[in-house]
């Protein structure tokens, strides 16, 4: 072969190449849209634990994190879409848990997807009692579990003595965080109050090195600030109108007056705004998430994301 | 005889490294290994776990495809090529040669197998920074593996001294896959009645137990595992192995090689 064409054959070959290529993208392009109008629906593939543990061939710790890591996606998914409904996540996390039956967080994590109200959760917390319940049968010396089976009796449920129980039980294990024992009487005495809820959140945040467990755990501390902040302040405001006979043009009014020693901030470090007919609200609600005092009348709630 | 062994097993080693097939699936077990790290950034809570799992998986199944893919050919590529009528025609016994070719590809697995553990332990230090006591039990792990490796590397001998290397793939491949269900077999054959229990129960003790010497699972979550079964899978699979080689000796011995 001539180097001439030698040269021509290779020059042929890399436009070729090259145009190929750029055919492969274009036409991948037209498929992503076909695919995108005709979304795949949502199957488990291997419905049952049973067959999954077969296909698995004995490795039965790897299918389990695949399916968990499944779950974990297809919870995130939702949660992005702000779907409301998560028709899958139990099978999943049933799946995840039959496989491997000691996978601690897929029960805590788990019980945390499936207990939260929507659009933070899918709002079966009855099915998170059940599956941290069978966590607990696999492995009855870890108290986290007993303390994630009373956490959701108590604050989706509101069943404070089943909870109370709960904590109790979990109290009674080796190595239990002492808060247990304060939490189940706590629990017995002032279940709904918010100082149990603080407790609650506050053993969270000191009982796991998790970033995201512990991000969601300080800003639920935060939320409860700020619930209890907010009508604390609103008293205020009547109180001042009660002796002034008009509501205070600012939280500036309450300070002159000497009724505040200064304008109060709210948990993201911002003051607290107070509206023309007396309602004290947030100035950020998107970096408080989970509030359900001081919320601005005009704010549309979004999903509340973890880091 | 260790000699002639020896200078058997060794050239079977030396045949195996030179095998690509060797290099490509012991780079794709440690790219899996790899990509348990990558894997561990979109889940949550069992980043550890998921290393150990994908990696002592990978170990595994990768080096079960190494001994079927090598282990078919030893005695039918042998033949195939007639390079067996060389070896034979030496003072050399028929068992020896088998016994041989069986030392020959267990030295290659466990070279690999130490190679794929160097990478598998380097990404959980990557991950973790540090060893932890119980880490121990992962090389219980992977002894046991190695003894997985053992079985199934006797089975593909076996049927590599009277089948072609196809079909003993297959079988082989069957056999490990069956294997791995030995626990549910036994529950098959608690549940029925008369010849089929008989037959189940005979079954389930004939096929290889793969499932006693997979301990991936419980070693992920730091589980001790117990001396006992140390001892006794060792024994279970060396008598197993020493089975099958005797039987691929016996059908090799009666061979006729014109």
């Amino acid at each position: 072969m001539t180097p001439h064409r030698q040269w021509r054959t290779t020059t042929t070959l890399v436009v070729l190449l090259s145009a190929c290529t750029a055919a492969a993208v274009v036409t991948l392009r037209v498929i992503d849209r076909i695919r995108a109008s005709s979304p795949t629906p949502e199957v488990l593939y291997v419905p049952s634990a049973t067959a999954a543990r077969r296909l698995s061939l004995g490795y039965t710790g790897l299918a389990a994190d695949l399916y968990w890591t499944r779950a974990v996606q297809y919870f995130g998914r939702k949660h992005h879409e702000n779907a409301g409904k998560y028709p899958l996540l139990y099978s999943l996390l049933d799946i995840t848990t039959s496989l491997d039956p000691h996978l601690l967080p897929a029960y805590s994590y788990g019980a945390a997807f499936l207990a939260s109200a929507p659009p933070n959760g899918a709002g079966m917390a009855d099915k998170a009692v059940q599956l941290v319940e069978r966590g607990i049968q696999a492995n009855p010396n870890d108290w986290h579990l007993y303390y994630d089976l009373g956490f959701v009796q108590a604050m989706e449920l509101k069943d404070y003595v089943a909870a109370a129980r709960s904590f109790e039980q979990g109290s009674k294990l080796p190595n239990a965080h002492p808060f247990l024992k304060i939490l189940a009487a706590s629990m017995a005495q002032h279940g709904g109050d918010v100082e149990t809820a603080r407790i609650m959140w506050q053993t969270t945040l000191d009982s796991t090195d998790d970033p995201s467990l512990r991000y969601n755990a300080y800003k639920h501390l935060q939320a409860l600030q700020v619930d209890q902040d907010v009508p604390q302040l609103e008293a205020l405001i009547q109180r001042y109108r009660e002796n002034t006979g008009r509501l205070p043009a600012s939280l500036g009014d309450l300070v002159v007056a000497g009724w505040l020693r200064g304008i109060p901030l709210d948990p993201a470090g911002h003051p607290y705004r107070l509206l023309s007919d007396g309602k004290v609200v947030v100035q950020d609600p998107k970096e408080l998430p989970f509030i359900k005092q001081g919320l601005p009348p005009d704010y549309q709630p979004t999903i509340k994301t973890l880091p | 005889m260790t000699a002639r062994i020896r200078s058997i097993a060794f050239n079977t080693f030396r045949e195996a490294v030179r095998d690509r097939v060797l290099y490509n699936l012991i780079v794709f077990a440690l790219l899996m290994v790899g990509s348990s790290l990558l894997m561990g950034q979109i889940t949550i809570g069992i980043q550890r776990q998921l290393v150990i799992n994908l990696g002592l998986t990978a170990i595994s199944i990768f080096g079960v495809l190494i001994a079927i893919f090598i282990g078919i050919g030893l005695v039918s590529k042998e033949i195939e090529k007639r390079t067996v009528y060389t070896v034979l025609t030496r003072p050399v016994r028929r068992w020896e040669f088998i016994v041989g070719k069986f030392f020959g590809l267990a030295g290659t697995l466990v070279v690999n197998a130490a190679l794929m553990a160097i990478g598998f332990f380097g990404a959980l230090l990557f991950l973790m920074h540090s060893f932890q006591k119980s880490d121990v039990y992962l090389l219980v792990a992977i002894y046991f593996v190695l003894l997985q490796f053992m079985i199934v590397t006797s089975v593909a001998l076996l049927f590599s001294s009277f089948s072609t290397p196809i079909l003993s793939a297959v079988f082989t491949f069957s056999i490990f896959v069956i294997g791995s269900f030995s626990e549910d077999l036994r529950g098959f054959a608690g549940m029925t009645q008369g010849p089929t229990r008989w037959l189940a129960t005979a079954l389930s003790f004939l096929l290889p137990n793969f499932s006693a010497l997979n301990v991936i699972s419980s070693v992920a979550h730091d589980q001790p595992v117990a001396g006992s079964l140390i001892l006794y899978n060792t024994v279970y699979a060396l008598a197993y192995a020493a089975a099958l080689i005797s039987a691929a000796s016996l059908i090799f011995q009666h061979r006729s090689m014109k």
